[in-house]
């Protein structure tokens, strides 16, 4: 039968006896790919810093932020950084009720923060800060609309664990898939943090 | 299974009855199909080569077409618009189409091997470099069928590429292009990264690595670390061209400063991309041919690293004349100075190699030590340059253009064809023929020391690259006219080639494939026989030293002299075990690169095709995931792997 | 891309046994308690708009961050108990876009000139 078949050379099929680090591929490919991803969102925020006081004939970050309200959704996207990691928990314990349950929050609450997202933007636009209006403008959606599709990514793949989830193929043996996922979506998280603060709490030119 | 199986190519087709369901993985077999859909490295490595090869003959053709134009003052063979065209394509062209996809194709066929493995860790991620690889090389060149080629140069300087001073899509080709390109790195990195520090074979650690595996997960990491920062750069440029944004224009206020910066991070490195896979192929062609092991393996490894690290300290120095102040300048002439310690480390090193060795001049080899010494002309040229006074005065001149063809002409491509003539008996089961070799090699080399030499002439007395014609009397006449010649002398060196693969190939036919280890090599890709088994190692290798393969053929006697104690035969695995598993191929790695052409024709042409190529993309996830992750019945029958075969692997 | 990356289970991988390398997972209860300290940390964070604090404000800012930062990192991540590996890519990534994009910013006179 086959030619077609699996994976490794005979004695292969157990890595121990291999050289390697013996830590699963799928996990360490997920990491090489953080780092990588490190320098991409340094590259945006960097333009976003070198562009913050280039706000043209338009409105200044100082004029238009609304802390009050990025810190609800701030905290919101936080939160679901915690109910990630429960669904993993209750997975690996091989609870599937509230794996699910714990999956769905989270893509709710990262719903919810690109609701905020959605929301902020349209604000802006409202009071004059279009995506072609400044540099400034232009680096701010731009680096936050590059984490919005993160999220908006994580959000279908956790939609998805949760879809495979309802029809029975997400059991105790795929933990580290959810683990996998709540990798990149922590991720997203931490970017979030250092978004959140250098970008909206650190005092920004005002006009 | 093991017993029922024959030779796993041609198993394939009496198991194409059993049908999977929707989403059938294809069977393996020989006809185009088994190209389109395999998950081989040695497959993907050929198909790299192949490509690159291709693209090779069109970056070649362009050069010609530049150095007609500039073989006689007043040149009327290219317009100044297309003539921009054609030099930004030839430099866009060789550097991410052809030197970086030979080094992939190199990568992919020998470093499974050089460790000892069955395949890399993600067959079908593999697959997928290689499918969006070529859907971006091919969508950059359709720019020519739309008239409309990039006309920025290979590093398409801001506000030029504007959509002021380049109306037309030319640059939004360039921009998609390479950043379709960039995707296919990147997931290539990746999964080399992961291959080498998860599947290397028992014994072998990381410092019992042959130089060329060492120097391609330096590259790997290069590539991970600064694509991502051209990627920032070319969506910016996108963003600029198509949706109005303001990074670029200074008329806004915006820096285009920041294009300069955001290019050369990403751009320092890319040129340690394009020359450290080269020095690996010398490291290990240089060994092999004095019959001695690399001199300094510990020096030649961390010298690696060191230019991968301080390479990334570096870029400013392509920006002297730029206006970034004189303590930007200082530090990086500094470090540029710097680097050229471990690259001396290196030319050294290989010359120790020879040094008191049993040399033996094949074409593999004279290509070798073609790439040491033709590096070094360029990489002297190269420190001229860290001073930044006397760039100040080189800048934008040809002598910048001799400089970067012999570090890349020079160094890069000559290392890969001295791997061509090397490998190319491991790859196909028969060898390139020396004869024409030679011819091959010394016409190549001779013209390209007549292209280039009188490059350096030409920038010391102010001839201004990128131009597209100058006036008589200026004394530029005599050199471009030779530079001419030494072009044309190129291509019938790789005419030689060309002859030399139909030749070889037609004079194999027929015959046995040739024996084992045809070069008394040195590493484990020989323990396999010649062409590699599509399983590539009856049995795993138990790796005791650096040079395996080597040590495996000698030892020393009382005397200490080296003694041969077996013979190639009796070391070479025979290549005829039936029960190693492969992974079955896969339709989807070329479906789902098939989109982002799509999505790139759709930004600059209309949306809707943006939404198809998408829709296949996001589909062709879906079906990946839910591909069955193997032929069922390939399953079967082996006692080792049931266990870790998820039958589904949920979505993610 | 992050989709497809990890969508190759079936692939050579050699199932590393996750799950069960060895370490123990923290307790949901350690988990809420992390949670907890970030939500602290934030609405310290955020209290930084209300109230003036002069120039201690940006570094009281930046090393909030960082706490958050590494917390995350440290636990959600599993960095705290997974190979050490990981931590690398990670801080190497990390580290090296810091030092690259810094030094360009200050090519740009980012930290004298705003
Ligand atoms: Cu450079």
């Amino acid at each position: 039968m086959a030619d077609v078949m699996t994976t490794e050379a005979p004695a292969a099929a157990h890595q121990s006896e291999g050289a390697g680090t013996g830590i699963s591929n799928n996990k360490l490919l997920m990491w090489v790919f953080l780092g990588s991803e490190c320098l991409l969102f340094g590259g945006l925020i960097s333009t976003y810093l070198i562009y913050r006081s280039r706000f043209h004939t338009g409105p200044a970050p100082g004029d238009i932020f609304d802390i009050p309200f990025t810190s609800v959704s701030s905290f919101v996207l936080l939160m679901s950084s915690l109910t990630m990691v429960l669904a993993l928990s209750a997975l690996n314990r091989g609870d599937i009720r509230n794996n699910r349950l714990w999956l769905l929050t989270t893509a709710l609450l990262g719903s919810l923060f690109i609701g905020g997202q959605v929301y902020e933007f349209t604000t802006f636009v409202r009071e004059g800060l279009g995506y072609t209006t400044s540099p400034f403008s232009s680096a701010f959606f731009t680096l936050t609309g590059f984490h919005g599709i993160h999220v908006s990514v994580g959000i279908v793949m956790l939609m998805s664990l949760f879809i495979s989830s309802l029809r029975g193929s997400l059991r105790q043996e795929h933990s580290e898939t959810v683990e996998i996922v709540g990798l990149y979506w922590h991720f997203v998280d931490i970017v979030w943090i250092f978004i959140f603060t250098v970008i909206y709490l650190v005092p920004s030119p005002t006009s | 299974m093991t017993a029922t199986t024959t030779t796993p190519a041609t198993v394939g087709e009496g198991a194409a009855a059993q049908p999977l369901g929707v989403y059938t993985r294809p069977k393996g077999g020989n006809g185009w199909r088994d190209w389109v859909t395999t998950v081989d490295h040695k497959k993907i490595g050929i198909l790299y080569g192949a490509a690159a090869l291709f693209f090779f003959a069109i970056g070649g053709l362009e050069a010609l077409l530049i150095r007609l134009q500039m073989a006689t003052p007043d040149g009327t063979v290219l317009g100044a618009d297309m003539y921009n065209q054609v030099f930004t394509m030839h430099g866009v062209t060789m550097v991410f189409l052809v030197i970086m996809p030979l080094a992939a194709a190199f990568a992919n066929y020998l470093l499974p091997l050089q460790i000892g493995a069955r395949d890399v860790a993600f067959p079908r991620l593999n697959a997928l470099s290689f499918w969006i690889f070529l859907a971006g090389g091919l969508f950059l060149n359709t720019s020519w069928l739309f008239g409309d080629a990039p006309t920025g140069g290979w590093f398409a300087y801001a506000p030029n590429t504007g959509v002021t001073f380049s109306p037309g899509h030319g640059m939004d080709f360039y921009a998609l292009g390479l950043q379709i390109t960039g995707i296919a790195s990147l997931l290539s990195a990746m999964n080399l990264i992961v291959t080498v520090l998860n599947m290397r074979a028992p014994g072998m650690t990381l410092f019992k690595m042959p130089v060329f595996t060492w120097m391609i997960l330096v590259v790997q990491f290069l590539l991970l670390f600064a694509i991502p920062v051209i990627t920032v750069a070319l969506f910016l440029l996108l963003f600029d061209r198509n949706f109005g944004a303001n990074f670029f224009n200074p008329e806004m206020g915006s820096d285009p400063l920041l294009w300069q910066h955001l290019f050369w991070i990403f751009g320092h490195p890319e040129v340690y991309v394009l020359i450290l896979p080269s020095f690996g192929i010398v490291s290990e062609v240089i060994p092999t041919f004095s019959r001695k092991p690399i001199f300094g393996y510990e020096f030649m490894v961390f010298s690696g690293i060191a230019i991968g690290f301080m390479g990334w300290g570096v870029w400013a120095h392509h920006m002297f004349v730029s206006g970034v102040g004189p303590i930007a300048v200082g530090a990086f002439t500094l470090s540029t100075m710097f680097i050229a310690v471990p690259t001396g480390v290196k030319i050294l090193n290989w010359m120790a190699t020879m040094w008191g060795g049993k040399l033996r001049f094949t074409t593999a080899m004279l290509f070798a030590t073609g790439v040491v010494s033709m590096f070094t002309v360029g990489g002297l040229s190269g420190v001229t340059h860290a001073v930044a006074p006397a760039d100040t005065q080189q800048t934008d001149t040809y002598y910048i253009v001799a400089h970067f063809h012999y570090v890349i002409f020079g160094g890069a491509l000559l290392g890969f064809f001295a791997g061509f003539y090397f490998w190319w008996p491991k790859v196909f089961g028969h060898m390139l023929g020396e004869r024409l070799g030679k011819w091959n090699f010394w016409t190549m080399l001779i013209g390209f020391n007549l292209t280039f030499g009188p490059m350096h002439i030409l920038g010391l007395q102010g001839m201004s690259r990128r131009i597209d014609t100058y006036s008589p009397g200026f004394g530029f006449e005599l050199w471009n006219l030779v530079a001419t010649i030494g072009a044309f002398t190129i291509a019938l060196g790789v005419l030689f080639f060309a002859l030399n693969v139909i030749f070889s190939a037609r004079r194999a036919r027929g015959l046995p494939p040739v024996g084992p280890d045809p070069w008394d090599a040195r590493s484990l890709e020989w323990f396999c026989p010649n062409p590699t088994p599509v399983h590539n190692f009856d049995e795993l290798i138990q790796v005791e030293s650096l040079d395996e393969f080597w040590h495996r053929k000698y030892g020393t006697d009382e005397n200490g002299r080296i003694v041969r104690v077996a013979t190639a035969e009796e070391v070479c695995q025979k290549g005829d075990a039936t029960d190693v598993h492969l992974p079955s191929p896969s339709y989807w790695p070329v479906v789902l690169a098939a989109g982002f052409p799509l999505i790139g024709y759709g930004i600059m042409y209309n949306l809707w095709l943006c939404a198809a190529g998408g829709i296949l993309v996001v589909m062709s996830i879906y079906a990946w995931v839910f591909e069955p992750p193997d032929d069922p019945d390939g399953a079967h029958g082996h006692e080792a792997d049931g266990a870790a075969e998820p039958e589904e692997a949920p979505v993610g | 891309m992050s989709t497809t990356d990890i969508a190759q289970s079936g692939d050579t991988s050699h199932d590393g046994g996750h799950g069960d390398e060895g370490h123990e997972h923290p307790s949901d209860a350690k988990y809420i308690q992390i949670a907890a300290i970030l939500g602290v940390l934030t609405a310290l964070e955020v209290s930084t708009y209300f109230v003036n604090i002069g120039p201690a404000l940006i570094p009281t800012l930046m090393v909030m961050m960082g706490v958050k930062f590494f917390l995350v990192a440290a636990w959600f991540m599993h960095l705290r108990f997974d190979s050490s590996l990981f931590t690398k890519f990670f801080v190497g990534g990390l580290v090296l876009a810091t030092g690259v994009y810094m030094i360009a910013l200050t090519a740009f006179e980012f930290w004298t000139k705003g």
